[in-house]
């Protein structure tokens, strides 16, 4: 199967600022990709280019074998868009947004009524957009992006602005997306979002991809620090944990230890010294490096500054 | 797209009646200065001809003008508002035309202006003091004509004004004065030569002098030159919009 999108060296300026620099990346069929980065790094830029809502200074863009420029009202009809921040006519009911959407497209449309049931918007349908809470506004956005039974879906900055439980059950929703056998582009500037539904996502910064993979993979290639934290009363401890292979640092404070490392065999090695040496633990836990320390081993800053 | 056309007008004719003082503010006011004013100058009616020929043609085309003003600063407000809120961007990201999605806006106003009219002319049948014998037909075109060539302002207007907080008060210093001068006030051709300068180049008072023409009977040919002068504002300012229009 062909990727469903394919970017080939893309770049758009804005006056002297360069929003996206030749930027190159391939999204494949039933995955979730996203596109992950601090605000202003490129990642709207990026995904209206390929939604066709701006155009390349240069570079190829396809998307399900389509120019995203030449043939946009083609490919309109065959994606799913939603918009950062984007908002509807205060007083429409969510019905009449549905309805009118629908009517839109010339494939046949799925179900409004089923799709707001889906997305728990049903007692809803009356209501006017103004009056919707943050969390009934997104899924009505996406509602009104997979009413056209779209084989591609973007989501751009879907939870920003959300509580985390509103986000989570929007996290499920996407997933029940990829569960339909369709694609999906994200972006987000959150990184255990990113973590949690993408099966694989690009980091961007400054409008350049510095690396693409499957999120644990990038933790795994970038990140290899492990980080054991224990408590123990032992007086032998300190001089056992010193003998342990691959142990780069040891702090401890009280009866606190806290020993890192590197290599997925560190949790075993101190699991094994432990037993082996018969030190009583009160407490024991492991850190593993995430997203959020990838990025900011990448760039050098956390992505929030 | 002619569905999608259809169905955009009639969701934003029922969005637009929901808001209960656009609604009143465009609808309400055209017809409430056509009735107060022509009871309060009516009486004189019959002794004055100054005041018979205000309340005969004056006072219908100024509120017809009001109607055609209330349209361009609403449309005006409305797509810098939904420009600010990222509704026409929203709207853009479907496979809608973008011409169907500003066509629809136009549909809108002139739909609720050919409504306003009507209106006033069955209020004025039941409580104006003089008769109405007007073209009706005729008229509504008239006023549509009008209406849609300076709709064409309204949206060069809505491409240049930086906020939707901005957009109802610069329209309203760029629509006000042009009516001052249109005609509607006092004759084009009695104004200081200066003024009637600038009168000449503004579209409002060739509208003004086709809405009178009309209200009095005359023919749709007598207007050519009305007519061809709205021709070219619309062609002149749809086509300067569609280069600066912002969509966000």
């Amino acid at each position: 199967m062909p990727p469903v999108i394919q970017v080939s060296a893309i770049r758009k300026t804005y006056g002297s600022t360069v929003a996206v620099d030749d930027i190159s990346f391939e999204v494949n069929d039933g995955e979730i990709f996203g596109l992950i980065g601090p605000n202003g790094a490129g990642k709207t830029t990026t995904m209206e280019c390929i939604e066709g809502l701006r155009t390349p200074d240069r570079g190829a863009i396809s998307v399900l074998g389509l120019d995203p420029f030449n043939d946009v009202y083609k490919l309109q009809e065959r994606i799913g868009v939603q918009l950062q921040q984007a908002q509807l006519q205060k007083r429409i009911k969510v019905w009449e947004a549905v309805d009118l959407w629908a009517s839109l497209y010339q494939r046949n449309a799925i179900d409004g009524d089923r799709l707001l049931e889906q997305l728990g918007l049903i007692d809803k349908r009356n209501a006017w957009f103004m009056t919707l809470s943050g969390g009934q506004k997104q899924r009505l956005f996406i509602a009104l992006a997979l009413i056209n039974d779209p084989q591609l879906v973007f989501l751009d900055e879907l939870t920003t602005g959300l509580d985390p439980q509103a986000r989570r059950a929007i996290w499920d929703l996407v997933r029940g997306i990829r569960e339909r056998g369709k694609t999906v582009f994200l972006t987000t500037h959150l990184m255990e979002e990113a973590e949690r539904l993408c099966d694989r996502v690009a980091i961007i910064e400054h409008g350049r991809i510095i690396d693409i993979d499957r999120p644990d993979n990038l933790v795994k290639r970038h990140c290899p620090e492990r980080t054991v934290v224990l408590a123990t009363d032992d007086g032998s401890a300190l001089e056992r944990f010193r003998a342990i292979p691959r142990v780069e640092a040891i702090t401890c404070s009280g009866s606190q230890f806290t020993i890192r490392g590197s290599g997925d065999d560190l949790v075993t090695e101190v699991i094994h010294c432990l037993s082996e040496n018969r030190i009583r633990v009160t407490d024991f836990r492991t850190i593993l490096p995430n997203l959020e320390d990838v990025f900011l081993k990448l760039t050098g800053h956390s992505i929030r500054d | 797209m002619l569905r999608g056309l259809w169905k955009l007008t009639w969701i934003e004719i029922k969005i637009f009646l929901r808001e209960p003082l656009g609604a009143i503010g465009t609808i309400g006011i055209p017809v409430l200065v056509f009735l107060v004013a022509g009871r309060m100058v009516g009486r004189r009616a019959l002794t004055s001809p100054a005041a018979r020929s205000f309340t005969g043609v004056g006072l219908p085309v100024l509120a017809s003008v009001l109607i055609l003003i209330g349209a361009v600063l609403s449309l005006v407000t409305i797509i810098s508002i939904y420009r600010e809120g990222g509704i026409l961007k929203r709207l853009r990201a479907t496979p809608l035309r973008p011409q169907t999605i500003l066509g629809a806006h136009v549909m809108v106003k002139l739909l609720l202006s050919a409504a306003t009219l009507v209106l006033m002319v069955a209020a004025g049948k039941r409580y104006y003091p003089v008769g109405i014998h007007v073209p009706l037909v005729g008229f509504t075109m008239a006023l549509l004509v009008s209406t849609c060539s300076i709709l064409s302002i309204g949206f060069l207007i809505a491409s240049l004004v930086p906020t939707a907080r901005f957009a109802q008060p610069i329209g309203a210093v760029i629509m006000y004065p042009m009516m001052a001068v249109s005609g509607l006030f006092a004759p084009v051709e009695s104004l200081p030569l200066a003024v009637q300068a600038v009168a000449k180049v503004l579209p409002l008072t060739y509208a003004v002098s086709l809405l009178e023409g009309i209200w009095k009977g005359d023919a749709w040919w007598a207007h050519a030159r009305d007519l061809t002068a709205l021709a070219v504002a619309f062609i002149v300012c749809t086509a300067l919009s569609a280069k600066v229009f912002r969509w966000e």
